[in-house]
């Protein structure tokens, strides 16, 4: 069985203007495997993301057929089943640690916390386990940074915290929404080595989302590329290069590559007719 | 041995020194804001067209009794040299005499400010025990019926004069349905009964242990401190509701949800740690305002507080009083605002 099964997802956002709908019936699946969704600003990748954990916040609406986490589907259980699933079986690790990390708690305290809530353990146990955690995702010295403040720690340092916060509960589904964008590339690398490890060493379903061709194409083993809230293609991400949908051809030929280099690259140029059509299976 | 004892001294001062430095900074800059308030103050109220020895002497005295009095005011010698005299008289805790009633000023001040400080302090209270967590559903359940009455106690609050409903208070609640004490502090019979101690006679009967003064007080200093209290609700929920809500589209507030927080956690747990410096701003200005004197209530409520003081005293040209209620109130602003300066470094890591 998926780990987790995607069935004609919908987003929509009522607005004076009409219902915009940010997602539009995909369907995909994910099994202990590292799925990469990549596509442009606005085309509901991250938007997907957070349906599968219900956080689309009011007006916002989520529907689908199915949103199934071992066959059990998230849409029919309650808020409060929902608060088990999150964080205990499905995490999400977000854009910017500077924002999404509290400003006023120490980094030791949120880590904990993320603990505590799934587990029925005393403080020192937490603490033991998020030293360990911190440890693991290569914090070199985790007695300091438990005390510190998210401002005192830097960026890449703050998403290896943010990774070792969601992964401490022992989850199945990480869900990384853009994890290194606002890094320096520094400690991109690094950063998704990382995670890249524990995801694998732990036999997680990994979701990717990012714009970033090269990293996923790097760090998945399938791709959706999403346009306009559809699924416009899928490939292995080796195969990446092979792909055939023109938007997804647009993205790779605007990009330049040490191995080909050019005079000039493309400007992507859009067809109305890809929003049109039909979104693509996503099943592995 | 010798070595760990040197560095363990050396980390202990190390941590000292800015925490010292800090308090000496503050130290400094509220006595540089006091001399600067005496200046301006004492200035104001020499440069005003009111004779001082006219107001002693009377119109009918004779040229020798009012130079005597001129010279024994000290009104003969250089402004600067006045008011350093005044200075330090000041320092000596002692604002001079009242004209009005031939007592000094200071004993006045002692009197009349328990009366205010007991008034604003329940009035804050209600005002922030209220207000935070109204602005916070406000916020949290924004668009809600509960969000909409908030809007309206809010700007009935702000747009209603005090007089109005605090004279209306009085005819419902004292006059029709009795439910309450009227205008003072106390009834005639209750009065004089504990002793004086703090000036605040909520306090001072609960120390004394006579409930049945307690109660007499409470009695009476529920209206006006239930309407100064609506007054900072109002204030209060509305700014507590606009903080909430960019707490609220925060980013962290979805990592919260994220790991599995319920809504109350996410909101009280975090989102709400992160608005208590700007409330604590919001709280100070709204409890200084009040402590500052409502001359409108205490007039209404013929409650003895330092507003109606400065009041009486300023149309009677009573400057001594003038000046030393001034600069109480000052000094309770400068106070209140190195407390909540003082508060700041503890909620917020990032202002160390």
């Amino acid at each position: 069985m998926n780990l987790l099964d995607v069935e004609n997802l919908w987003v929509k956002f009522p607005t004076r203007q009409g219902v915009v709908e940010a997602v539009r019936g995909i369907s995909f699946s994910l099994g202990r495997e590292r799925l990469g969704i990549v596509g442009e600003s606005g085309s509901g990748k991250s938007m997907t993301g957070r349906a599968i954990l219900r956080l689309i916040r009011p007006p916002g609406m989520i529907e689908a057929d199915r949103i199934a986490l071992e066959g059990q589907n998230l849409l029919d259980l309650s808020e409060k089943d929902m608060r088990t699933v999150r964080g205990e079986r499905i995490s999400m690790v977000m854009q910017d640690p500077k924002f999404s990390l509290n400003p006023v708690m120490r980094v030791g305290d949120q880590i904990m916390e993320a603990y505590l809530l799934h587990n029925k353990v005393g403080k020192a146990e937490a603490r033991k386990r998020s030293l360990e955690m911190l440890d693991a995702v290569s914090i070199r010295d985790p007695e300091r940074v438990m005390r510190a403040y998210p401002h005192e720690v830097s960026g890449g340092m703050g998403q290896r915290i943010m990774i070792a916060m969601m992964l401490i509960p022992n989850p199945q589904i990480l869900i990384a929404d853009e994890p290194t964008s606002a890094l320096d590339v520094s400690v991109q690398r690094q950063v998704l080595n990382i995670m890249d490890d524990l995801v694998k060493q732990r036999g997680m379903g990994l979701i990717f989302i990012s714009h970033d061709l090269n990293l996923v194409s790097e760090f998945c083993d399938r791709v959706l590329i999403m346009y306009a809230g559809r699924i416009v293609e899928v490939c292995d991400a080796d195969k990446l290069h092979q792909a055939t949908h023109p938007y997804t051809r647009g993205l790779l030929n605007s990009l330049p590559r040490l191995d080909q280099p050019r005079a000039k690259l493309e400007v992507l140029s859009r067809d109305p007719a890809w929003s049109e059509a039909p979104s693509v299976g996503g099943r592995a | 041995m010798a070595l760990t004892e040197n560095t363990r001294e050396r980390r202990v001062r190390a941590s000292l020194a800015p925490w010292l430095k800090g308090v000496l900074v503050a130290l400094g800059s509220v006595s540089i804001t006091m001399l600067g308030l005496l200046f301006v103050t004492f200035v104001i109220g020499r440069v005003m067209p009111i004779d001082p020895v006219l107001a002693i002497v009377g119109e009918r005295a004779s040229q020798s009794t009012y130079d005597a009095v001129y010279e024994q005011l000290g009104l003969d010698k250089p402004l600067l040299v006045q008011f350093l005299y005044y200075l330090w008289d000041v320092l000596h805790g002692d604002f001079g005499m009242s004209l009005l009633n031939a007592r000094p000023v200071s004993e006045d001040i002692a009197r009349v400010f328990p009366a205010t400080l007991e008034l604003a302090t329940l009035g804050t209270l209600i005002g922030v025990l209220l207000g935070v967590p109204l602005g916070v559903i406000a916020a949290v359940r924004r668009g809600s019926w509960i969000d909409q009455i908030a809007r309206v106690v809010a700007l009935v609050g702000y747009s209603m004069p005090i007089f109005w409903l605090g004279l209306m208070g009085l005819l419902v609640f004292y006059g029709v349905l009795g439910w309450v004490g009227g205008p003072g502090r106390l009834d005639i019979f209750y009065q004089d009964i504990v002793p004086s101690r703090t000036g605040m006679i909520l306090i001072d009967s609960a120390i004394a242990g006579d409930w049945g003064v307690f109660r007499n007080a409470f009695s009476h200093i529920i209206l006006p401190a239930t309407l100064l209290g609506y007054y900072s609700l109002a204030y209060i929920s509305r700014m507590t509701r606009s903080f909430m809500l960019e707490q609220m589209s925060a980013e962290y507030v979805t990592t919260a949800r994220v790991k599995g927080m319920s809504e109350r956690q996410v909101i009280w747990g975090h989102a709400f740690r992160n608005i208590r410096v700007q409330l604590i701003t919001v709280i100070a200005l709204s409890y200084a305002n009040l402590l500052e004197g409502s001359v409108l209530t205490e007039i209404i409520f013929s409650w003895p507080g330092i507003g109606s003081y400065i009041t009486t005293a300023l149309l009677s040209a009573d400057m001594n009083a003038v000046l030393g209620g001034t600069v109480v109130v000052g000094l309770i602003f400068i106070c209140l605002n190195l407390f909540s300066d003082l508060l700041y470094r503890v909620f917020d890591p990032r202002s160390k």
